[in-house]
């Protein structure tokens, strides 16, 4: 069963034209890599499906219903969770306090409601551990190495149990032990019948997760096949434009 | 290692211990600072040491220690608000001109002079007000996203000309059958401190839970810190970006009822240039101009240094003069000091 569809999404900013009629399906428990050159339309897709962004046309269907988000968090509500490229997290606010941002954890009632940290790095650190990284609840986030950062990223997705996470270069600028970590956490969301859809430069990470390989090029789809019948070659040359699609 | 074991270490492990934590806070070396001068002043000058010395340093810091507070919550979200010293200004002249009531239609006067009603009424008229003029500034500034700087540059004309039209350029200083309530609430002590001292510890506490403890708190923070992540967690920033200019506002006004009732009158130039103090007080304590830092103690112990120093360098017999000087030092110092303090992080 197909958990997310797009259909014939085109989105155009003035006089550009960034997406033309791209159409796929995400499955449920599927990794779809979306891999295309810079500016194929990679993030304006994903910001379209999480919510930033409105398609020009087109139709997103989430879980058999057609959806409209206005804003991000409608989108996290129906259960679709983002990384985005720069992480999008606060630097002065600890580890804890950036995972539960937005959602923070509290006791009492109004209007004497307040936080309950202890309860919150309980969580953030059973998170983390899940995730394997070493990040403490209560460091500042402008303290922390690039994997830290990005698991705390990551552990927000985890808060609550989305149907589908994406994914905008979870790998890029962290180390090579980090980048085989961030794997293992995508192929464990896998497990738990989580979708995830992830965006790379970096073909080894899209061919070791994925099940299926999308490519954008100027802002078409000239590619969706299983990854297990395409080669890193074939995907190369697809993304450069050396094959026209397939 | 089971895993509980491996959860609690990582919980009680930070990078810090409490007191590296606390020696990384500005308002910890400006109360090293504020200690360090009463000490000297204890041994150099009596007169300094004296009980009413004392009350007159607290009472005098309290007026802007208040403002200071709600220019905390504006300074966090890296905004400024330059219009707190005429927002006091229109209030306290709102303030008194409900309370003289003699340029008020006849009806007023007699329907709110009974039990001294009116007295309360001045009051919440002028908290209104200040509550109001700040969220003007905070709609200009998170909804039509005009610059904080110039809204708020904008508001001090607009407001301390309004302070001149609502007082005509008179002074009020008949407060009615019940002025002793009034000047009792402004000018009154408890237990050897001033009442608007009093008023400064409550909010100082607070708000500073407020900030620390609710999720309102982390908000602001998170707006300041991260604008774009704050938006993309579902936070409402042009909410919390509005509110904390109303606070600032609010908190102009309740300084402004409490100097009036101190003072005894009140003229359309109440808080001229106070703005500047104001904004030095929340700087020397810690807050950061670029948002995401600062703390409601902070406000406290910079409004104090500041009122401190002015009183050290009084009773040192330095020209009076020089006080402009030693406030500007003193915030580009603050400044520099954050500065030098990021390097070594």
């Amino acid at each position: 069963m197909s958990i997310l569809s797009l259909n014939n999404i085109e989105k155009n900013f003035g006089a550009i034209q960034a997406l033309t009629g791209v159409s796929f399906d995400i499955k449920e428990a599927e990794t779809v890599g979306l891999m295309g050159d810079n500016g194929a339309g990679k993030s304006t897709l994903l910001k379209i499906i999480a919510g930033n962004f409105k398609p020009s046309n087109g139709e997103i269907k989430f879980e058999n219903n057609t959806v409209s988000f206005e804003k991000p968090i409608d989108a996290r509500k129906s259960g679709i969770e983002v990384v985005y490229q720069d992480l999008a997290l606060c630097n002065h606010l600890t580890a804890a306090s950036n995972v539960f941002l937005g959602r923070e954890i509290q006791k009492g009632i109004w209007p004497f409601k307040y936080l309950d940290y202890p309860a919150m790095f309980k969580k953030s650190s059973e998170l983390f551990e899940e995730l394997k990284s070493e990040t403490r609840p209560k460091d500042l986030v402008m303290q922390m190495s690039g994997g830290q950062r990005q698991a705390v990223a990551i552990a927000r997705t985890r808060l609550t149990n989305p149907k589908l996470v994406l994914m905008d270069e979870p790998t890029a600028a962290i180390s090579v032990r980090q980048v085989a970590e961030v794997l293992d956490i995508i192929k464990r969301l896998k497990d738990q019948g989580i979708a995830v859809m992830l965006i790379s430069h970096r073909m080894p990470d899209i061919f070791e997760v994925c099940d299926k390989l999308v490519v954008l090029r100027r802002g078409e789809k000239v590619c969706e096949k299983n990854i297990k019948d395409s080669s890193t070659e074939e995907a190369t040359g697809l993304i450069t434009g050396a094959i026209d699609r397939v | 290692m089971s895993s509980v074991k491996f959860n609690q270490e990582i919980i009680s492990k930070t990078e810090k211990n409490l007191l590296q934590k606390l020696v990384s806070e500005q308002s910890f070396w400006v109360t090293i600072a504020l200690f360090g001068i009463c000490f000297i002043m204890f041994f150099v000058e009596d007169a300094f040491s004296s009980k009413d010395n004392l009350f007159n340093i607290t009472r005098n810091f309290s007026f802007i220690g208040i403002m200071a507070i709600g220019m905390t919550f504006v300074i966090i979200t890296a905004g400024i608000d330059l219009s707190v010293g005429s927002i006091m200004g229109v209030t306290g002249v709102i303030c008194g001109l409900f309370l003289d009531a003699q340029f008020l239609p006849e009806w007023y006067s007699k329907a709110s002079y009974f039990e001294g009603v009116y007295v309360w009424v001045s009051i919440i008229l002028a908290l209104l007000a200040g509550t109001l003029i700040g969220a003007v500034n905070g709609y200009l500034i998170a909804y039509v996203k005009l610059s904080p700087f110039v809204v708020t540059l904008g508001m001090m004309a607009a407001a301390r000309s309004l302070a001149l039209v609502v007082s005509n350029n008179k002074m009020f200083y008949e407060f009615g059958p019940k002025d002793e309530m009034f000047y009792e609430i402004g000018g009154g002590s408890m237990l050897g401190l001033a009442n608007a001292t009093w008023l400064l510890i409550f909010l100082t506490i607070v708000m500073g839970l407020v900030l620390k403890y609710t999720s309102y708190g982390k908000h602001v923070f998170a707006v300041g810190s991260n604008k774009k992540a704050a938006e993309l967690s579902g936070i409402n920033t042009r909410w919390i970006e509005m509110s904390v200019y109303m606070i600032s506002g609010l908190f102009a006004a309740i300084s402004a009822v409490m100097i009036v009732g101190w003072m005894g009158s009140v003229t359309n130039a109440l808080g001229y240039t106070y703005e500047l103090r104001v904004i030095a007080a929340t700087v020397i304590g810690g807050a950061n101009l670029m948002g995401g830092v600062g703390g409601t103690f902070g406000a406290f112990i910079g409004a104090a240094l500041m009122e401190t120093i002015r009183n050290s360098l009084l009773m040192a017999g330095i020209d009076p003069y020089w006080q402009g000087t030693f406030l500007g030092i003193f915030i580009v110092g603050a400044v520099w000091l954050e500065k030098v303090k990021n390097k070594k992080n």
